[in-house]
């Protein structure tokens, strides 16, 4: 991917973070996007989650695999290391990645070819595994990178830029997810970093795999009337049924919503995310009427967004592998070599 | 004819029918005899009901390679009575079930008959389908006992070994082998010509495969991450991995393990978690074989333009496609050394036995930390899969990992910059950051084109540059990996080379040769790329034949291709049928050229 790096001089007026850090610290490489891509805006997003929770930006990594999501890692937090690996396979990357170090942050970004045709396996068995990722879509429906072909995402009767319609049914990333039992599945736009902000915070700060599917429009090849993932048509049709808003640890809940309609969900790290539910009757945590409400809604034409399910005190790879404590990469030698008595003895068993 | 301490047998039955505990059980008695013995289990990619082998050779000098010349067989198997039959020697031996007549068709005038009552006998003897079945193979040990004059002391430690906790087992296995014994004692003339006696040739040895022996060796390397997708015959490595782990990878205190093994959904993602944990800085391995290389082909380029140490066994067995799962070649040779698009060239490394097995799983994660880059261990089934006497392992307790040019969040603080790609030492190897570090330490890792600064470039003499740096690292690990092995002759003009398993066929037709008068000089490479000693070993020789287990000639290719001598200057010597190779397919090599030079 193309790299233009910022310049690092900041306003000395910047806002600071618990850290120190302004948002400039959490910014990366100017972007070589298209203008008006919903994939920046992502990025702008993520740039103030991560500035919000106060993360040290070495702390992270931050994964992608090919195609136009996959650059955006290159755009935000300069000072971690990133991968932009091959297609369709960041999250066996980053699962090796957090095996070998699973105190850091791990922020995969991909996309709906990616994800959903060559990558559609990885996806799914990372879920599988609940590795601790938070695990970023940009669905566009389109291929952006060899000009316009429709994804597995594009929805049927979609049209493409030409006019063509796509005959085929979609596969909806977060109904993928609800079914594989990923513990944490949001469906964001975008063009809405009011609500897209709180659901990055929420999904950084839960323990496993946070699915997060993210309606960014592609402003060249698929932001036309006739298609589903445009600008224009999620803005008509987008229906939000769980707001989340992201509290730290040890922070006050001072909003203040309408009594029977908050849910407070303490998250592994012990801040809270409090869930304003917007629809009646919908209760994220459970997961086969998160699946019916999506569905419903969708046979009426609506996009559903939103925390749509967590699983709060889901066990990630680590402790179903019983992993210790201390990362794997920082074990001393002395604490994985048997030694030589050890192989003397060992080898009683072959005589 | 007295052959004592030197013969084969081979034992006919079906799988899934327990014969491969009496086999094992054969095996180690011979061991612990002070005999040196090699085992080759020949068994079908199935789970029960098929045809199986298993191949004893008992040789006092210690020559281990497969044998076709059997001396003695058991034949088990009604389905492959026939075949077995026909493959005894003349003047040799069949011991078969008497409980059942046999077909005349099947006798043969020069094999001397021996009919063992089994089923009859363990019928009578025990209750239950499965008991009787499984004992059966014990009593036919038994009656091998009296015929090959085991010694009756070993295999009643033996038992008391493996049963001592389990008294009924204790009691209903040496009862089978009792009566298998006595049998055998009254009625035929015991023991055999073929017999073995007490040496003390295997006192400081092992019986190991070389799977357990390079999962042993993943562990004392200080490997934490292991990812794989099961596959014949590679499975029992990372099996033993775990199993190794499980014994010295928990913590005493917490019970938590200091290791991570991942089962992943295909050989794909086995690779993209390695190298995941190799870029986190883990040390990370993968087990494998052939169509798992295939598959991982995209992630290797990754590993090797990205510079990841990997580290990746190859089980090698025999292809194209599936092949046959459950034999052996030395197929992969050529794939691996040049895997994945693009121009790439990768470290080799060859194990001939299971102690090289050991011992090359260390070296394999020093040499990818040093170089940076995937390294593959190229084994086969069966060196991976069969049991191997070898000399015991050890180590050396002063042992250090070799992390290569890693710097520490120290290291990084003072330095001026950090550029990941740059060669600041001019030996090709850049220096390494690690995630989560140090902020100075951090880069975008791309399998995409990049300068030295790590940066994407499109730019031809900033990609070019990188590229020939990587080749300058890759060609200057020829000096570091294990050097050949020689062996000189007196006054040898002729020359051989091999690799990994053909070791022991090529040394044992080479003696043979020797006593012949014919003189030829001995190579086995041990490592890939090849250091200079192996052109000048080629050079020094009129001719040199290549010994290897593929139709290609891969090994030869690899030899022409790296040192640009012409291909006439080499003779091709193969076996691939899927057998260990065997003394006289070399011979029958050297042999034909040595003809057709008269």
């Amino acid at each position: 991917m193309t790299y233009i790096p910022k310049p690092k001089v900041h306003h000395p007026a910047l806002q600071k973070n618990a850290i120190g850090l302004t948002r400039r610290d959490y910014e990366g490489a100017i972007t070589t996007l298209c203008a008006g891509c919903g994939h920046d805006s992502v990025t702008a997003a993520v740039v103030q989650a991560f500035w919000d929770l106060a993360i040290p930006p070495h702390t992270v990594a931050k994964l992608s695999g090919i195609g136009c999501s996959s650059k955006t890692p290159a755009y935000f937090l300069r000072d971690a290391h990133g991968f932009n690996g091959v297609h369709g396979r960041m999250p066996a990357i980053a699962t090796g990645a957090n095996a070998a170090n699973g105190a850091m942050t791990f922020i995969g970004i991909s996309g709906d070819g990616d994800s959903l045709s060559i990558g559609l396996g990885q996806m799914s068995h990372a879920i599988r595994r609940n590795v601790n990722l938070t695990y970023i879509l940009e669905n566009n429906g389109v291929y952006g990178l060899t000009k316009g072909q429709f994804s597995a995402a594009a929805d049927k009767g979609s049209t493409s830029k030409k006019g063509e319609a796509n005959t085929m049914q979609p596969i909806d990333g977060a109904l993928l997810a609800l079914t594989l039992g990923a513990t944490f599945v949001a469906r964001s736009f975008s063009g809405d970093k009011a609500q897209l902000v709180p659901i990055l915070k929420a999904g950084l700060a839960h323990r496993g795999f946070a699915f997060i599917d993210v309606i960014s429009p592609c402003v060249t090849f698929n932001d036309h009337e006739g298609s589903t993932k445009s600008y224009a048509y999620t803005r008509e049709h987008n229906v939000e049924i769980v707001s989340a808003d992201f509290v730290m640890p040890a922070e006050a809940i001072t909003a203040d919503y309408e009594s029977g309609t908050l849910r407070k969900v303490m998250m592994h790290d012990g801040s809270w995310v409090t869930l304003r539910k917007v629809a009646e009757d919908y209760d994220p945590t459970d997961r086969d009427r998160s699946y019916q409400f999506i569905r419903e809604a969708q046979r009426k034409g609506e996009v559903v967004t939103g925390l749509l399910h967590i699983t709060p005190d889901s066990a990630d790879m680590h402790d179903q592998s019983e992993t210790v404590e201390t990362p794997l990469v920082q074990l001393p030698y002395d604490q994985l070599c048997p030694g030589n008595d050890e192989l003397q003895k060992l080898q009683q068993r072959f005589r | 004819m007295n052959r004592v301490n030197d013969f084969a047998f081979k034992i006919a039955t079906a799988n899934g029918t327990g014969s491969a505990s009496a086999n094992g059980l054969i095996m180690q008695a011979i061991f612990r005899m002070g005999v040196p013995v090699t085992g080759k289990n020949v068994f079908p990619s199935n789970i029960q009901g098929l045809p199986t082998w298993y191949e004893i050779r008992v040789n006092k000098h210690g020559y281990s390679a497969r044998t076709p010349e059997f001396d003695l067989m058991v034949a088990l198997n009604a389905a492959t009575y026939a075949k077995d039959v026909a493959e005894v020697r003349s003047g040799g031996w069949l011991l078969y079930d008497s409980s059942w007549p046999l077909d005349d068709k099947l006798h043969r005038p020069d094999v001397t008959y021996l009919g063992v009552p089994l089923a009859e006998m363990c019928n009578a003897a025990f209750k239950g389908v499965r008991e009787r079945i499984l004992m059966k193979n014990i009593a036919y040990a038994g009656a091998l006992a009296a015929l090959l004059q085991m010694d009756a002391d070993v295999i009643r430690q033996l038992l008391k070994e493996k049963f001592g906790r389990k008294p009924a087992l204790m009691d209903s296995n040496q009862k089978a082998m009792d009566l298998g014994f006595d049998y055998a004692s009254a009625n035929f003339p015991c023991p055999l010509p073929i017999k073995l006696e007490k040496m003390d040739a295997t006192k400081d040895f092992i019986l190991i495969d070389g799977n357990t022996a390079a999962g042993l060796g993943c562990v004392y390397a200080g490997a934490t991450v292991g990812a794989w997708y099961p596959i014949t015959p590679a499975t029992s490595l990372m099996e033993a991995f775990r199993n190794f782990c499980q014994k010295y990878r928990v913590d005493p205190e917490t019970k938590k393990n200091r290791f991570c093994v991942v089962q992943a959904e295909d050989e794909l993602a086995a690779a993209g978690v390695v190298i995941g944990a190799g870029w986190a800085g883990a040390r990370a391995f993968t087990p494998t074989s052939g169509p798992g290389i295939s598959l991982m082909n995209e992630f290797i380029g990754l590993a090797y333009f990205t510079e990841i140490p990997t580290v990746i066994f190859d089980v090698q067995r025999t292809g194209p496609s599936t092949g046959m799962p459950t034999r052996t070649q030395q197929g992969d040779l050529m794939m691996c050394a040049y895997a994945s698009h693009g121009d790439t060239r990768h470290i080799c490394l060859y194990p001939s036995d299971p102690r090289e097995a050991f011992e090359m799983a260390v070296a394999s994660f020093d040499l990818a930390e040093r170089f940076q880059t995937p390294v593959f261990v190229l084994s086969d089934l069966d060196i991976g899969m069969n049991d191997w006497i070898v000399p015991k392992l050890t180590w050396d307790d002063a042992y250090r990992p070799d992390r290569g040019k890693v710097l520490s969040a120290d290291e990084l603080e003072t330095a001026k910059n950090f550029y990941r790609y740059l060669d600041v030492d001019g030996d090709g190897i850049p220096y390494r950051s690690l995630p989560g570090v140090h902020p100075k330490g951090a880069y975008f890792t791309r399998g995409s084109g990049h300068n030295k600064y790590a940066a994407y470039t499109e730019d031809d003499v900033e990609y070019t540059e990188v590229l020939d740096r990587i080749d300058r690292k890759i060609q200057r690990a020829a000096r570091f990996v294990p050097a050949p092995i020689v062996r000189k002759a007196a006054g040898a003009k002729m020359g051989l080379i091999t690799v990994g398993g053909c070791h022991a066929a090529c040394i044992e037709a080479l003696d043979i040769l020797a006593k012949d008068g014919v003189a030829i000089d001995y190579m086995r490479v041990r490592g890939f790329p090849f250091g200079d000693d192996v052109a000048a070993f080629i050079e020094a020789h009129d001719v040199t034949f290549v010994v290897e287990q593929n139709r290609d000639a891969q090994l030869r290719s690899l030899l022409v291709l790296e040192t640009g001598i012409a291909m006439a200057r080499f003779e091709s010597v193969r076996y691939y049928g899927g057998f260990p190779m065997s003394a006289h397919h070399v011979i029958a090599g050297v042999k034909a050229r040595l003809e057709k030079a008269a």
